[in-house]
């Protein structure tokens, strides 16, 4: 594994990129928790696995497609229903310029 | 009334002994007064109960019945969708949500005639081996045999109630790294975890899409399996579930001839009073006529946890991606950009694990990191499961402690530092990378709580455990 340095720079740097706003008292707390946690993952250096092929699922996957025709799904008002911000059948959404 | 199993239920129900509408009013009385106790659901769902229960009512008047749960109360996870019924995964973040569809596993159990009573309390999205880590605003759930120790985690609602209830019932549950095996540890029930891919994920709220698998809770070895077979199968609606045959999970051939390897690291790893409880059920294994011999797993038992963590945190991180507060669930004001809105609704709506969680699956993706830490835990993946498949070659079922402590109390959980909490799934992880079907079942007690002991078999093999829990079960009573 890198040599990180885990720091509150590079915490606030993730919890960024994750869209987490943190208070000062949850990177007091999350700061050594996170740094113990890595450490512990450091553990895997000591197994060789260069050549091995990663396993991204317990048992191999075939693709799927499903036939190319037309299929029943969600209404639009179906689709939003669970949400508050709409307006002519649109999601409403923050405004992004 | 006493707990019949769920087949002598239905039988009675048929017989026209029972009435659905007069029982689930008895069991949706049974959870209202024991859950300001205990905490075991999130919601009861008595619309939906009681309307199901007079059509099956209706149905057996006039002759038009059918199904194998026939009236039998189903609790079911959080993290399952019901149609119409408020579903949060135990998360802030889902406030008010409630699904246009039903998961593929409500829809089956639905078709043989199940009654959905309610949705089950659990850590936020699948985050936890104690059910303490549930979401903002949400209650922790009780040990129904030790109100100061936990239930387990994560489906610890399920696990409670299926424990506390005086009335036939199964729950619907989920396990990413052992959270159906651990509650039913903690709480002395059955808890049967399928293949990956055995059970349709349609309509389920990931935790992490590599690991997640809906399984069943019962009070016995027979119900878990009736319900586990019932939600089997095919489902062209989740591309991942496998196209095998569903094999009939019954009674079988016991342990006759069948050979039961003792997982030695994970025996070692456990509490002695809990390894002895375990020892002893082995041997009831062996007296059953199983052939019992110690086998090795060096590799899962030093890096599963590190590889389970790294990989389930960095699938979950994506998975919980899509929570912003625009389309379901938690809503804000709309105010400033994109990012400031979805980063406000975010650090509202979820609680500390899933932070910490979110934050570690972050890191382990980014650019500069990516290759060290989620690609090698991938990596090493492959030699777990590779390493599985090699004992296989020699034994049908392995057999190890569930958790490696009976339920702890709640004051000893918080003296544990994250660290520490995720160290204790390490009898668990491993099946659950190798995505190994498993059951755990209660071998004895330890000072009246309950200890589990864990049976593994390799992919598929869902019969050979249920065929051995089943006898093994009958010769512990």
């Amino acid at each position: 594994m890198p040599d990180v340095k885990i720091d509150k720079k590079l915490l606030l740097k993730v919890a960024q990129n994750a869209r987490l706003n943190l208070s000062e008292a949850e990177v007091k707390e999350f700061l050594p928790q996170l740094k113990e946690i890595i450490k512990s993952f450091n553990k895997l250096d000591a197994l060789g696995v260069f050549s091995e092929k990663p396993s991204f699922q317990p048992l191999p996957l075939k693709n799927v497609f499903r036939e190319d025709k037309k299929e029943k799904c969600l209404s639009q008002k179906e689709a939003l229903s669970n949400t508050k911000h709409k307006k002519d059948g649109y999601f409403l959404g923050p405004k992004s310029v | 009334m006493d707990a019949t199993s769920i087949a002598d239920f239905v039988k009675q129900v048929v017989m026209g002994k029972i009435s659905v509408v007069q029982h689930t009013e008895q069991v949706l009385s049974e959870i209202e007064s024991t859950n300001s106790e205990f905490n075991h659901f999130n919601l009861l769902a008595r619309d939906l109960a009681l309307q199901q229960a007079k059509e099956i009512d209706a149905e057996i008047k006039t002759g038009r019945h059918k199904g194998k749960l026939l009236g039998v109360p189903i609790s079911v996870k959080d993290c399952i969708c019901v149609k119409g019924i408020e579903s949060r995964a135990g998360s802030k973040i889902l406030s008010g949500y409630k699904p246009t569809f039903n998961a593929t596993v409500i829809k089956k159990a639905r078709s043989e005639g199940a009654i959905i009573v309610g949705k089950t309390l659990q850590d936020e999205f699948g985050f936890g081996t104690f059910s303490t880590n549930t979401g903002v605003d949400f209650p922790t759930p009780l040990n129904p045999l030790d109100k100061s120790r936990s239930c387990g985690g994560s489906s610890g609602g399920s696990a409670g109630f299926t424990a506390l209830t005086e009335f036939t019932h199964a729950g619907l549950a989920e396990s990413t790294g052992g959270s159906i095996a651990c509650p039913a540890a903690f709480c002395g029930v059955v808890g049967f975890t399928p293949t990956y891919g055995r059970v349709s994920r349609y309509g389920l709220m990931d935790y992490a899409s590599s690991l997640d698998k809906i399984g069943t809770m019962g009070k016995t070895v027979a119900d878990a399996s009736l319900l586990l077979e019932i939600i089997s199968g095919h489902d062209s609606n989740d591309s991942t579930s496998l196209p095998e045959p569903v094999t009939s999970l019954d009674e079988g051939k016991g342990e006759a001839g069948l050979k039961v390897g003792i997982v030695k690291e994970l025996f070692e790893k456990s509490d002695e009073a809990v390894r002895k409880e375990c020892e002893k059920a082995v041997s009831e294994m062996e007296k059953l006529g199983a052939s019992v011999k110690e086998v090795s797993l060096p590799l899962n038992s030093e890096y599963g946890v590190a590889a389970y963590y790294l990989l389930s945190m960095s699938e979950a991180s994506t998975n919980l991606a899509k929570f912003c507060g625009m389309r379901y669930g938690l809503h804000g004001k709309l105010e400033g950009s994109f990012n400031e809105y979805f980063s406000k609704i975010r650090s509202e709506g979820f609680g500390k694990e899933a932070k910490r969680r979110i934050l570690l699956g972050t890191f382990a993706r980014m650019s500069g990191f990516r290759d060290a830490y989620y690609l090698r835990a991938a990596k090493t993946r492959t030699k777990l499961i590779n390493e599985f498949k090699e004992v296989f070659k020699e034994v049908d079922v392995l057999a190890h402690p569930t958790m490696p402590v009976v339920a702890p109390k709640f004051s000893e959980i918080k003296k544990l530092s994250p660290m520490q909490n995720y160290a204790m799934d390490l009898c668990t992880v491993p099946a659950s990378l190798a995505g190994l079907p498993h059951i755990s079942l209660n071998a004895g007690a330890v000072k009246k709580m309950p200890v589990g002991l864990m049976l593994t078999a390799d992919h598929l093999q869902e019969q050979k455990l249920s065929s051995a829990a089943f006898s093994l079960e009958g010769a512990l009573k």
